[in-house]
């Protein structure tokens, strides 16, 4: 158990900067999503608090230590890679032991903390396979029991159900947080998918092209977004965006507004034709395009019309949920 | 789930096999054949008629103290030949491996003696450890070292042990690296983040995962140093001195055609496919448990 502090900390490959100045402070026990794009450096940030990746400037502290001129292995941490990772020529058990057996644990505590951790995750009949007769639900499971049974004071998770189907990750992504519960144990978890972000963390932090945008708990930061980017990362489908000049408004100003706080109605200022919609079920998702050409999707309840394709509707919102961005994307 | 392709009918895969069938046929069970059919021979001195011995060859071969230390140069040269070899191309693959820059001039570079053939590579070696002019042999010299393997049974072995390892170690490094290069870089990663110093690593995760690469070496270095070593041992010693260097296959050659004993020869070369095939389906059977594909 342990806090994790990064102090603007930067990183560059030879001449290219990946990492430009990110400062986090995790409290103890907290679960915090790393959340971006792909290519946006969320696995080398993540790989420079492990040590796989060396820290250009700035400090990574771990329960108040500076770690940065430390090797992986003495750092107290664990990590689950998105492949898995897995020693392919082990036993279940063997792959769970191994930092336990180099640590040089009596016999018996291996066996036990092994136990401990294949009750948890259900891998109790497993014990004696090896990984490439596991599903890879269960290779998941192996992966986060090797990360357990060392009690790593920080955990670090990459991508690590992105390898899985759609329902398998709505479950895992459950267990992973029950876990971490459970355990108290400090994580730090890196994913593209802003849907594990909001469901998964405590604080989430929204990369963009190596610079934290903003770090704040999920539904602040959806409610709040603190740039246009973040806006339009976070909540699906994407918040919606029209220049000023198009709602009569003066100023180069962006104006963001999220499909599910509109409403087509007739008596609606902005006027747009309805392009396709999606029905999904619970909801619609109408797509339309106003006259400058700019695409605007609407969230609808099922029970409500929904307009033929090609007839012009109003659009409109209450102005509370408007949200204004300036050229540079900030919100102001 | 069944991948393998299924072919209908019985026509199309014997065609397909055909030609190699043909090429094994013509160049290795004929001239198999023919030996095993003369080893039961003895021919007059003028190569005339043939007289009928059975396994009188064989008898006399078993029975012979200069065929029988042939064997145990042959254990020597092949073991020495393999461990080096195999040694030295997987130390220069591991270094290899954790190059990132600059590791495809490297690769280059340690291709090359692939390219010579074992005689010449005899010959490049010969000259350099020449008793007289050898450029190595004077350095010795000058460092006090009389180096002389004309006359020097160890020195000779080890001549002809490092000249056939040195064309063999590119082969080797190529399919070291390559075995290298294909374990993920996140298992070792993850070894890393476990404990494990790069040693530790090296025996618990890397050899283990190199062990189909460093079993396919096996085989093939083996039959190498049994076979293809006659042109380095050829041009560089003649399997002296005092016999010290002839190897199985150098001692075919020596008794069927300086010697002309061709009954002999063929019974060798008899004896010598038969250990060949023996030692490759015990490694098979035996060391092959131990490789985790
Ligand atoms: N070893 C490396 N050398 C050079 N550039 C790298 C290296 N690793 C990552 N990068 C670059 O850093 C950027 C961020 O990569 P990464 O952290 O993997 O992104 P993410 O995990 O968010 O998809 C990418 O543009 C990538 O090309
Ligand atoms: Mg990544």
């Amino acid at each position: 158990m342990a806090t994790l502090t990064l102090n603007n900390v930067k990183k560059s490959f030879g001449k290219t900067d990946v990492i430009h100045g990110i400062s986090i402070n995790v409290a103890d026990g907290e679960f915090i999503v790393i959340v971006g794009p792909s290519g946006c450096g969320k696995s080398t940030l993540l790989r420079m608090v492990a040590g796989l990746e060396t820290t250009t400037s700035g400090d990574i502290q771990i329960d108040g230590r500076r770690v940065n001129d430390q090797e992986p292995m003495d750092r107290d941490i664990a990590m689950v890679f998105q492949n898995y990772a897995l020693y392919p020529h082990m036993s279940v058990f063997d792959n769970m032991a191994y930092g336990l057996k180099i640590a040089r644990t009596p016999r018996a505590e291996i066996e036990e903390r092994v136990a401990h951790a294949a009750k948890l995750l259900q891998l109790e009949t497993y014990l004696q396979r090896k990984p490439r007769e596991l599903s890879g639900g269960q290779r998941q499971r192996v992966a986060m029991g090797r990360a357990i049974v060392r009690k790593p004071s920080v955990f670090l998770f990459d991508e690590p159900l992105s390898n899985l189907d759609a329902k398998l990750r709505v479950q895992m992504r459950l267990e992973i947080k029950a876990l971490q519960r459970e355990l108290g144990v400090t994580a730090l978890y890196v994913t593209h998918d802003q849907v594990e972000a909001m469901t998964m963390a405590d604080r989430m932090v929204v990369m963009n092209g190596g610079i934290a945008d903003q770090i704040g708990e999920p539904l602040e930061v959806y409610a709040n977004p603190a740039t246009e980017f973040v806006a339009g990362f976070i909540g699906s489908p994407p918040t919606n965006f029209l220049s000023a000049e198009i709602l009569g408004q003066s100023g180069d100003a962006k104006i963001g507004v999220r499909p599910e706080h509109t409403r087509l109605s007739d008596s609606g200022s902005l006027k747009a034709r309805a392009a396709y919609s999606e029905a999904l079920g619970a909801e619609t998702l109408v797509h339309l395009k106003c006259a400058d050409g700019t695409q605007f999707t609407v969230r609808q309840d099922a029970a409500s019309m929904i307009p033929q394709e090609g007839t012009e509707v109003g659009l409109d919102w209450d102005p509370a949920n408007e949200m204004r961005f300036d050229s540079s994307g900030r919100r102001c | 789930m069944e991948k393998r392709v299924k072919f209908k009918g019985l026509w199309l895969p014997i065609l397909l096999v055909f030609p190699q069938f043909l090429i094994t046929a013509i160049f290795f069970f004929y001239p198999a054949g023919q030996a095993i059919w003369q080893s039961l021979f003895i021919p007059d001195p003028f190569g005339l008629s043939m007289q009928w011995v059975g396994l009188g060859n064989f008898e006399f071969l078993l029975a012979d103290r200069y065929y029988r230390a042939s064997f145990f140069t042959t254990a020597v040269f092949s073991i020495l030949v393999t461990v080096v070899s195999m040694g030295v191309a997987l130390y220069l693959a591991v270094l290899a491996d954790r190059l990132v820059k600059g590791s495809g001039t490297y690769r280059t570079l340690l291709i090359w003696p692939y390219a010579v053939a074992p005689a010449v590579a005899g010959v490049l070696w010969l000259f350099m450890f020449n008793t007289r002019v050898g450029v190595v042999t004077w350095y010795l010299g000058l460092l006090g070292y009389d180096w002389n393997h004309v006359l020097n049974e160890g020195e000779a072995m080890g001549l002809v042990v490092v000249a056939s390892a040195w064309g063999r170690i590119s082969y080797n490094f190529l399919f070291f690296l390559a075995g290298l290069q294909a374990i993920p870089r996140s298992v070792i990663e993850a070894a890393a983040i476990d404990g494990a110093h790069f040693w530790t690593r090296f025996r618990t995760i890397v050899f283990p995962l190199l062990s189909p690469t460093t079993f396919f070496l096996l085989v093939v270095n083996i039959i190498y140093s049994f076979f293809e070593t006659f042109g380095v041992i050829h041009t560089i010693t003649s399997g002296g001195p005092q016999q010290a260097t002839t190897i199985l296959v150098y001692k075919v050659y020596a008794d069927g055609f300086v010697g002309q004993d061709l009954g002999s020869s063929a019974a060798q070369s008899v004896i010598l496919l038969a250990i060949v095939s023996l030692l490759t389906v015990i490694q098979f059977k035996y060391i092959e448990r131990r490789v985790h594909y």
